[in-house]
């Protein structure tokens, strides 16, 4: 069980990764501690430097859509946030997030706001959030078959250094 | 898939053995994961191509050796494409280029340098995107490809990774938005606008997780490269894959390039569908996406009038021949020289299409209207090459994306029309609606 406590940083809809992070920025550098100084510098100037160790990103439909870059996820991680709760998530955002172990938690974000108290736990397939400064806990659909094995081993990184192949799973 | 969908299902004998109806993303993916699979199950897949882009691979070379990676599953099925930074524009770029250059060699991947092109148009202009393959490309533009009666979606660097390593791609088998176009095709109606019209309909991530396959008595009225142009605004609506039937127009386009064997795949008549779309290109008018997100689409002349000081003809949506063509044919029609205050760009796709075009005497055209040709590739679309909007200037492009601060300035404004609006524009140096462009010249 991992058990992530933070603060809620609140974000809007249709958040795209240009918005995590502008594809300018990265033609130079892929090093995600260096690129962090820009994180969602389009629709927030001052969001990097307010950010802090353990915040959690809350975000209404569709976060991370456009790009499928991932380094809009390294970048987040690198921030040290290290679970997003959002009302839904673009795939390509989703999967580059199990990959590297970023936790996502999908269900109704509409009564959070910023600077909310959240606890974040993914308990087997389960990912829930308790939102303690409005006094309610949600759960997300389960986290199924493969992307739990992957999320479970931290990422695709340790998950391919142990397996060195891709596992069929069956329903 | 739940299981009350499931129950609709109509199953049908073929030879004695029980089948059941299927998508056209089913069969595909049934045939790569070597089992029949249905919408909803995860399943590993075996992948025809992988691409990678440098603004994708460096990262990807990461993940591979972090993941151990020895070896790609197939060099020859390995393409990365440098179209993003084309060309780089200082020495850390072309280090990032450099790192991919040596990969390259070093593991046998095919490269293709500055000014090639995009990465998934040179995989189908070298006829290996082929009907009934799936194809996985770091670039989520990648859905494109599917204009080739194919699978192709688009996936982040560690998945393009332990692509390279095993040939392999983990996906869920989506549920299908069975879109139908009908009626007839108007003067001027670009496929663009069809796309920026189901972008609206859809919305932003009305596809997500979900393919959309096409359908319906009008889609011979449009060329692979106009397919191309639709299936490329499906990740506007997030869809996973967007995939046309083959016909004469995809067999016309693989003839004398097709490399292999392919496997058209047909949609059975009772598959079943996550929700229908149907669109009469009778009654569709040409179309404009507003700043800052492509679904912000209106018809044409609720955004007729507005100045625009930049023009952008080029990328993976609106850089192809075809393209190039309808826009300086109406930039013609508009008056035939580009207005005083507008900076006309034109990027080709690939080297083909700037072949193509120096052949047929577009590019000698756009050349002598002062118009800035840049190398090939993604050019100015995401500002990582090529030229970025001044302050608080209006560029009207032919990309995908108008995001804030997309082409490199925060304090521009994207406005996404076909490329024959955005070519009647350059000439009126405000939104011109390119069927008035016709009638101004009559």
């Amino acid at each position: 069980m991992i058990t992530l406590e933070g603060r809620a940083r609140r974000l809007g809809d249709n958040v795209n990764t240009d918005y995590i992070i502008a594809s300018t920025r990265k033609r130079e550098t892929i090093d995600e501690q260096v690129l962090k100084q820009w994180l969602l510098e389009t629709i927030d100037p001052g969001f990097a430097a307010s950010v802090r160790d353990g915040d959690i990103l809350v975000a209404g439909h569709n976060f991370g859509c456009g790009s499928a870059m991932e380094i809009a996820v390294t970048v987040v991680l690198a921030a040290g946030i290290k679970a997003v709760v959002a009302q839904s998530y673009s795939r390509t955002f989703y999967r580059n997030a199990i990959n590297n172990g970023l936790i996502p938690v999908q269900c109704d974000t509409s009564g959070f706001g910023e600077g909310d108290r959240l606890t974040v736990t993914l308990d087997g397939a389960n990912a829930s959030v308790t939102n303690h400064t409005h006094q309610l806990t949600l759960t997300g659909p389960p986290i199924s078959g493969i992307m739990l094995e992957i999320l479970a081993h931290g990422g695709l990184v340790p998950y391919m250094r142990e397996h060195h192949t891709l596992a069929p799973t069956h329903p | 898939m739940d299981l009350a969908q499931r129950d609709e299902r109509i199953d049908f004998e073929i030879g004695g053995c029980r089948m059941s109806a299927r998508t056209i993303s089913e069969k595909i993916l049934s045939a790569k994961a070597g089992r029949e699979v249905h919408a909803g199950e995860i399943v590993v897949c075996d992948v025809d191509h992988v691409l990678g882009t440098d603004a994708s691979s460096p990262m990807a070379i990461d993940y591979f050796e972090k993941m151990g990676g020895e070896r790609l599953f197939d060099p020859s099925r390995v393409l990365f494409a440098f179209d993003h930074y084309s060309p780089a524009a200082n020495a850390k770029t072309e280090a990032l280029h450099e790192r991919v250059r040596v990969f390259a060699k070093r593991y046998g991947a095919e490269l293709c340098d500055v000014g090639e092109g995009i990465s998934f148009q040179l995989l189908a202009e070298r006829g290996s995107a082929l009907p009934g393959s799936l194809i996985v490309g770091a670039d989520s533009h990648t859905v494109t490809a599917g204009a080739l009666n194919l699978f192709a979606t688009g996936v982040g660097s560690s998945d393009l990774a332990a692509a390279m390593i095993t040939g392999k791609i983990w996906l869920r088998v989506p549920e299908t938005i069975k879109v139908t176009l009908t009626g007839t095709r108007t003067a001027f109606l670009s496929a663009k606008d069809v796309a920026l019209a189901l972008v609206k309909l859809i919305g932003p991530e009305g596809a997500n997780y979900q393919t959309l396959e096409f359908h319906g008595s009008a889609l011979g009225a449009f060329s692979l490269e106009e397919r191309m142009v639709i299936c490329n605004l499906g990740v506007e609506m997030d869809a996973k894959a967007a995939i046309f039937p083959c016909d004469g127009a995809t067999n016309e386009y693989l003839a004398g390039r097709k490399v292999g064997l392919d496997a058209p795949v047909t949609a059975d008549i009772h598959a079943v569908y996550a929700s229908d779309v149907s669109l009469d290109l009778s009654r569709l008018s040409p179309r404009v996406s507003l700043p800052h997100a492509p679904d912000n689409v209106v018809p044409i002349e609720q955004a007729t009038g507005t100045p625009v000081q930049m023009v952008f003809l080029g990328t993976c949506t609106g850089g192809r021949a075809r393209d190039f063509h309808e826009a300086l044919d109406a930039l013609d029609r508009a008056g035939g020289a580009v207005a005083e205050g507008v900076q006309l760009v034109v990027t080709p796709a690939s080297r083909e299409v700037e072949e193509q075009l120096r052949a047929d005497g577009t590019l000698a055209a756009f050349e002598a209207l002062g118009a800035t040709i840049t190398t090939t590739g993604c050019g100015a679309c995401c500002g990582t090459s090529g030229v970025i909007p001044g302050d608080g200037m209006n560029v009207l492009s032919t990309a995908n994306r108008n995001f804030k601060a997309r082409m490199g300035n925060a304090t521009a404004s994207i406005y996404l029309a076909s490329p024959a609006a955005c070519g009647a524009s350059a000439a009126t140096g405000r939104i011109t609606d390119p069927r008035a462009a016709r009638r101004t010249s009559r």
